[in-house]
């Protein structure tokens, strides 16, 4: 017996909840003591926020920031090598315009005002012309790659993951220079790397090396090799036991005391190490839980396949398991994400050692609240940056669903 | 079962042995300064040969009045490793604190400022005549020894105190002090507080448990001044208290007085520092035991540019005055006479390129901590001692 439902039976979904008035009756207006709610509250954040508005809009002086400005970005990267910086941001606008093209093809107008939102930026009245100019570029530059995206279709598809994943090893090379490009690009030591820059390298790097030592460490516990499985049990919990300050420390002040004299490994490279050992620890059980997570029966069909160990866990067991941790993961790069902050204490100037560092200025010492609500911001739009994207790659994905 | 004890006899028996063989060496790793970086203990063998060629006078001979005694001494080994590190690399790496108002911060440019930082500058001019070949290093109050110990930096200019303990058990050389830091007292400007008796019967905010509390008391009881102590667990109640109006002034270090107070004061123009200082707290560059030559040359850097401010040498008028000078000691510490700075390794015009390019002591200072500036802290102790301060150069011979 089987039930048959007619199409024509089925209703279609409401239309007033898909605009903004439709949302706001249906949720905010319902009944009269909704709308009593709805006002009262309204009342009560107006209250709550408004010194606030009126602090940031009338009493503080934004002088601070715009003066630094520049330190806050890229910290004491020489001027005259602050085009890398801009080289890197044209080639992010042209890859996100790429997959926005190839992929939010139903989301035109959305994704134009996403790409043009470099614009909003230029109309910051300080800006020099030289920013404003590539400012203007990174909008057209990605509205051009959204175009060409649009235009190739999937076919493009490849490409751009290829583009994407080669991204962050380009932007460490484009910023540290030196090498084979030493002519076009001299070398510019770490020691000058700074600021909001600074910050996203440290980011970067953390997620780029933690991914594969911690999926490799989280294959490693679930191992049936004693060496193996003890080395990665050993590993996770010396990490997960300590603090990531301490292992900051550790980097900073312990490694020197144990290397022989005059070997100097660089300061930010051992910052990058410990924060990707760090992350990498905590990604490792994340991914186990992935793993645990997968049926057994998926293993036996493998097998019955003839499938090897290897094969197994490449094709069949790892990309169900990575797919299920995304939201976990993602919070975990969010969190070091925000966590890079840590490297002030051991005397790096990233986005918030610079900032100690520019408010130790005699005229502007007394602008605490300016300088950590500006980098809060920052902070703000970078973590809600990564929560949307990874919301996004969530639904595409259908992890909830499947 | 069986398996799962095995396992854990084992690493019990691991754990034994490793805690066994830790223990001999425990004491000597163990550091008595607790919250310190540990020292790095080393032992050098000190070779000393010393040569002594003494020409005894022939009989006859009325010239040789004085016998001629030539000594040389064959140096530790260490000794000049640091300069030729410095030139071979080319620059000079010098740990700030970087984030201390007036002594060492990243101005707008991106180029360290401040006193401390002047003072890296001096010693980049003593060593190659630029005073661009710095590379700064921002430390952290904790990392500071071990940066310094482990050679990642080649001289520490962060207000550090002297003390014994540092100057020993850390393996660290105090060179001189370049600014002689002590207690001081904040009150409004409109107060007419001027000194330490117009405090009588007031009440004064200090931070708990430090230092500062117990000197306040010490010198209050010495000078026979009743005051109320307003005592406040960390830094921002003490100042919190202190722009209420709770007080009637605030006690801490000057070099805190004048930075970090005037952060957490809504008004930091309104409030001046008095010219009284209660307590010890001489700060200066550091460098590493084991080099003599490198400790000689900070020191010289130093003293080149409190020499400076004595003789009334200044970064505009020195070239005059080496034309002009008949002054057989300004001479020397030109270079226009003799070959001090031969002695120690540099070029002889080492001092004229410190007072050239940077500035003598009394220009340092103005630079960051003078009356036009947010950070004015009154010269006091630090001025020469032909002045009632403490500053006093050896000769230049």
């Amino acid at each position: 017996m089987t039930t048959v439902y007619s199409k024509a039976n089925v209703l279609p979904p409401p239309s007033e909840s898909s605009t903004l008035w439709g949302w706001a009756r249906k949720n905010l207006f319902k009944t009269w003591y909704d709308t009593l709610l709805t006002f009262f509250m309204l009342g009560v954040l107006y209250a709550l926020a408004r010194p606030l508005i009126t602090w940031a809009v009338s009493k503080a002086q934004w002088e601070v920031v715009r003066v630094n400005f520049r330190l806050l970005m890229v910290g004491q990267y020489p001027a005259a090598e602050t085009w890398r910086a801009w080289l890197c941001l044209f080639l992010l606008a042209g890859i996100i315009g790429l997959s926005l093209g190839v992929w939010a093809r139903q989301k035109l107008w959305p994704s134009v005002i996403l790409l043009l939102s470099p614009l909003l930026f230029a109309l910051y009245p300080d800006l020099s012309s030289e920013a404003r100019t590539h400012l203007f570029g990174l909008a057209l530059t990605a509205l051009l790659a959204f175009g060409l995206g649009r235009w190739q279709g999937i076919k493009l598809g490849r490409a751009v993951v290829i583009l994407g994943v080669l991204y962050f090893p380009a932007v460490l090379i484009i910023i540290r220079g030196g090498g084979l490009l030493e002519n076009l690009a001299p070398a510019v030591p770490t020691s000058l790397w700074g600021g909001l820059m600074l910050t996203f390298l440290l980011t970067v790097v953390g997620i780029l090396f933690s991914f594969p030592l911690g999926v490799l460490l989280a294959l490693g516990r679930r191992s049936s090799l004693p060496a193996a499985r003890w080395v990665s049990i050993t590993y996770i919990e010396m990490i997960r036991g300590v603090p990531l300050v301490t292992i900051l420390f550790m980097s900073s002040v312990m490694v020197p005391l144990f290397l022989p004299s005059g070997v100097r490994p660089d300061r930010v490279l051992r910052a990058m190490v410990g924060i990707t050992l760090f992350t990498a620890a905590y990604l490792a059980e994340n991914v186990r839980g992935g793993l645990q997570a997968i049926p057994r029966g998926q293993f036996e069909a493998a097998h019955a396949l003839g499938l090897s160990g290897f094969h197994t866990m490449a094709l069949i067991i790892l990309p169900q398991a990575l797919r299920t941790v995304i939201p976990v993961i993602m919070g975990l790069f969010i969190a070091l994400f925000k966590d890079t902050s840590l490297v002030a204490t051991i005397g790096l100037l990233e986005l918030l050692g610079i900032s100690r560092s520019i408010l130790a200025q005699p005229q502007y010492v007394s602008f605490q609240r300016e300088v950590y609500l500006f980098i809060s911001l920052i902070y703000w739009v970078f973590s809600y940056g990564m929560s949307y994207a990874s919301r996004r790659l969530e639904k595409r994905l259908g992890v909830g669903e499947r | 079962m069986s398996r799962k004890l095995s396992t854990l006899f084992i690493l019990l028996i691991i754990s034994t042995l490793v805690i066994a063989g830790c223990r001999p060496s425990a004491p000597a790793t163990a550091p008595a300064g607790g919250a310190q970086a540990q020292p790095v203990v080393e032992t050098v063998e000190v070779v000393r040969t010393v040569v002594v060629t003494v020409e005894v006078p022939v009989p006859g001979e009325a010239t040789a009045a004085t016998p001629q005694v030539k000594i040389e001494v064959a140096q530790a080994p260490g000794f000049g490793d640091t300069l030729k590190a410095v030139q071979a690399r080319g620059n000079l790496i010098c740990g700030v604190n970087g984030q201390l108002p007036g002594f060492s911060f990243l101005d707008p440019q991106g180029n360290f400022s401040g006193f401390d930082a002047d003072f890296c500058r001096a010693l980049a001019a003593a060593i190659f005549g630029d005073p661009s070949k710095v590379e700064f290093r921002a430390t952290t109050t904790q990392e500071r020894f071990t940066v310094l110990q482990t050679g990642e930096i080649d001289v520490l200019i962060r207000n550090t105190t002297w003390t014994l303990v540092r100057d020993t058990e850390l393996g660290l050389n105090f060179t001189a002090t370049t600014f002689y830091d002590g207690q001081g007292i904040m009150v409004p400007k409109d107060s007419g507080i001027a000194a330490l008796q117009d405090l009588e019967g007031g009440t004064i905010c200090v931070q708990k448990g430090t230092t500062t509390e117990l000197n306040l008391a010490d010198v209050m009881a010495t000078e026979g001044i009743s005051y109320t102590p307003a005592v406040f667990d960390d830094v921002n109640a003490t100042y919190g208290a202190y722009a209420e109006g709770r007080c009637d002034a605030v006690t801490s270090d000057k070099s805190q007085l004048s930075s970090v107070a005037k952060g957490l004061l809504p008004d930091p123009d309104n409030h001046v520092i008095l010219d009284v200082t209660l307590s010890k707290e001489p700060l200066g560059p550091v460098v590493r035991h084991g080099d003599d030559q490198w400790l000689d040359i900070v020191k010289w850097t130093i003293f080149a540019t409190f020499a400076a401010e004595e003789y009334g040498i200044s970064s505009a008028n020195v070239d005059e005055i080496r034309s002009s000078t008949e002054n057989p000691e300004i001479k020397r510490l030109l270079g226009l006479e003799g070959d001090l700075g031969a002695k120690l390794g540099l070029s002889n015009d080492f001092a004229y390129n410190i007072i050239k390019l940077v500035g003598n002591y009394g220009e340092i200072y103005d630079r960051s901590l003078g009356e036009g500036t947010p950070t004015f802290i009154p010269r006091g102790l630090n001025s020469l001692y032909t002045n009632g301060g403490l500053l006093y150069s050896p000769p230049f011979r």
